[in-house]
């Protein structure tokens, strides 16, 4: 019951935040829109019982890319004295490349064989098999997405020296 | 201590918000302390009375001022963005309490037992960032943008060296539950992290033993180092002196908050000092033991009374916190503020380059004793 209610809390935080991120006019709203869309998302982590997944999407998506997003807005408004605001323009091809990308997303959603959990494993955190998969399983991918991170660091601060 | 409650009020929502609200309890009146305690500090530094009318030898000071920012007008600047204004402080002050969820304030009470709880409480400080910057932002006023901009480059810079330290410690616990690691520092004080880890084998809330022994001596400069370098960061990250960059009284005014006023403002204040709380405190459970005593006995297992027990474990975590506040307070009144490119050179060239060295030792070790 708790659970049930606690679900549509975040399920509402989560699809109301993402319409103002997307209706907003000035797009600092929207970026500050996403940080409770993010909220949200971790909310929903923490009831699927993903508590690892939850704390990264806070630490990850809050901590790096919202920052990101709202330092790149606020430099240049304040700098360059540009009024950001969002628009409708290109409406046409828009409509049709996100209409078929909704499609397609339709398309999977009602074809792919969903499985039916019953009764939901007592999950006493992640953390520990989540960490072995990385390291043994996983750990090409793992060890490849790190270097591509280092390189495009790499990349930003030789960027940013010149 | 939930059962407590549950057997007072019974099984209820009512239960549940009592004990959540507890470190509220804690938090307001630490505020009070901490303030009482930045005025009469400063004073003996500087070789002053300090407020002396309020009360005995001005101890009720804090109320005053308390007082005072209730009724105060409540301003809001005509071309800030409203909304946005006014939701800053209340954000900032969420992300603080948010944190305290996952401090063992003793064994018996913590909010949430979290599994992750180191790496939950990395996570929520970026909340506190992003209050920051809200603020800077609407206030629509070049002190509070550069105060907010400087305030969150140093911040999400020293987030790195800070989370090496944390991933220091929760190597050698192999946990990022804080109870773990308290309980693996349980015992005399020479158990403590800081002096090198326990030197017995101690069974973790978990079940696993934790192996040691005094071989762990090897770790107890390593350990002194990642306690020292934590420390400088958690001063950088609550924006304390020398790290205090980003409120520069002497160029900015008073950084992101110099538009609030009031409540608003008092809301800033006090999730700078919870903040200012929440570091020592998790200064003091990676590498003092936490809620440990340093003597290894309390008194309540003496006189037989385990009630006791909790309240003297809380007893040592208040004051191991306060005292880390204490040095807080003491190096503003004691050190110069660093330039911003001697700022970043600190975090990027000394801090992190060490503590990656730190960690890699310290798991290099981790895995040839075990």
């Amino acid at each position: 019951m708790e659970m049930t209610i606690l679900f549509y809390v975040f399920a509402v935080l989560t699809v109301g935040s993402a319409f103002a991120v997307v209706f907003a006019r000035s797009l600092i709203y929207s970026a500050f829109s996403l940080l409770f869309t993010f909220m949200g998302v971790a909310g929903l982590y923490v009831l699927l019982s993903a508590d690892f997944i939850a704390v990264a999407q806070i630490m990850v998506y809050i901590g790096g890319i919202l920052i990101l997003l709202v330092f790149g807005v606020m430099l240049t408004r304040q700098v360059t004295d540009v009024e950001i605001r969002t628009s409708a323009f290109r409406t046409l091809p828009a409509t049709v490349v996100v209409g078929l990308a909704l499609g397609t997303l339709i398309v999977i959603f009602i074809r792919t064989k969903w499985m039916q959990v019953h009764t939901i494993p007592d999950i006493e955190g992640t953390t520990m098999e989540l960490g072995e998969l990385l390291l043994t399983t996983f750990v090409l991918p793992f060890e490849v997405a790190g270097i591509l991170l280092l390189v495009a660091i790499m990349g930003a601060a030789l960027i940013a020296r010149r | 201590m939930e059962s407590l409650l549950q057997s007072l009020l019974g099984d209820n929502l009512l239960t549940l918000v009592l004990y959540c609200a507890l470190p509220l309890v804690f938090l307001l009146l630490y505020a009070l302390l901490a303030i009482l305690g930045e005025v009469k500090i400063s004073a003996f530094m500087q070789d002053r009375l300090g407020p002396m009318r309020t009360g005995p030898w001005g101890i009720i000071q804090p109320l005053a001022d308390v007082l005072k920012l209730l009724q105060k007008e409540d301003v809001t600047p005509a071309r800030a963005d409203k909304f946005l204004f006014n939701l800053a402080p209340y954000l900032s002050f969420m992300a603080a309490y948010a944190a305290f969820a996952v401090i063992p304030f003793s064994s018996q009470y913590v909010g949430a037992d979290l599994n992750l709880g180191a790496f939950y409480f990395l996570a929520i400080g970026s909340l506190n960032v992003a209050a920051i910057m809200m603020a800077g932002w609407a206030s629509h006023n070049k002190y509070s943008l550069y105060g907010a901009m400087r305030s969150v480059a140093q911040i999400v810079s020293y987030e790195v060296p800070a989370a090496m330290m944390l991933v220091i410690v929760v190597l050698f616990v192999g946990s990022l539950n804080l109870q773990d690691i308290i309980t693996a520092q349980s015992g005399p004080f020479w158990n403590w992290m800081v002096f090198g880890g326990p030197k017995a084998d101690v069974q973790l809330a978990s079940g696993e033993v934790l192996g040691a022994s005094w071989t762990n001596l090897v770790f107890l400069p390593l350990f002194l180092g990642a306690f020292l370098m934590y420390y400088i960061t958690a001063l950088a990250e609550t924006n304390r002196t020398p790290f205090d960059i980003p409120e520069a009284e002497s160029e900015l005014v008073s950084g992101y908050h110099t538009e609030y006023s009031g409540m608003k403002f008092a809301m800033f204040f006090m999730s700078e000092y919870a903040n200012m709380f929440l570091v020592s405190a998790v200064t003091a459970i990676l590498f003092f033991g936490g809620w440990n005593s340093p003597f290894g006995v309390y008194l309540g297992d003496i006189w037989d009374a385990q009630w006791l027990v909790g309240l003297e474990q809380f007893g040592w975590l208040a004051f191991k916190g306060l005292f880390f506040v204490f040095v807080i307070i003491w190096l503003r009144w004691t050190l110069p503020r660093l330039r911003v490119d001697q700022l970043m050179y600190m975090c990027w060239k000394v801090l992190i380059p060490f503590s990656f060295g730190i960690a890699l030792i310290v798991g290099f070790l981790v895995v040839v004793l075990k």
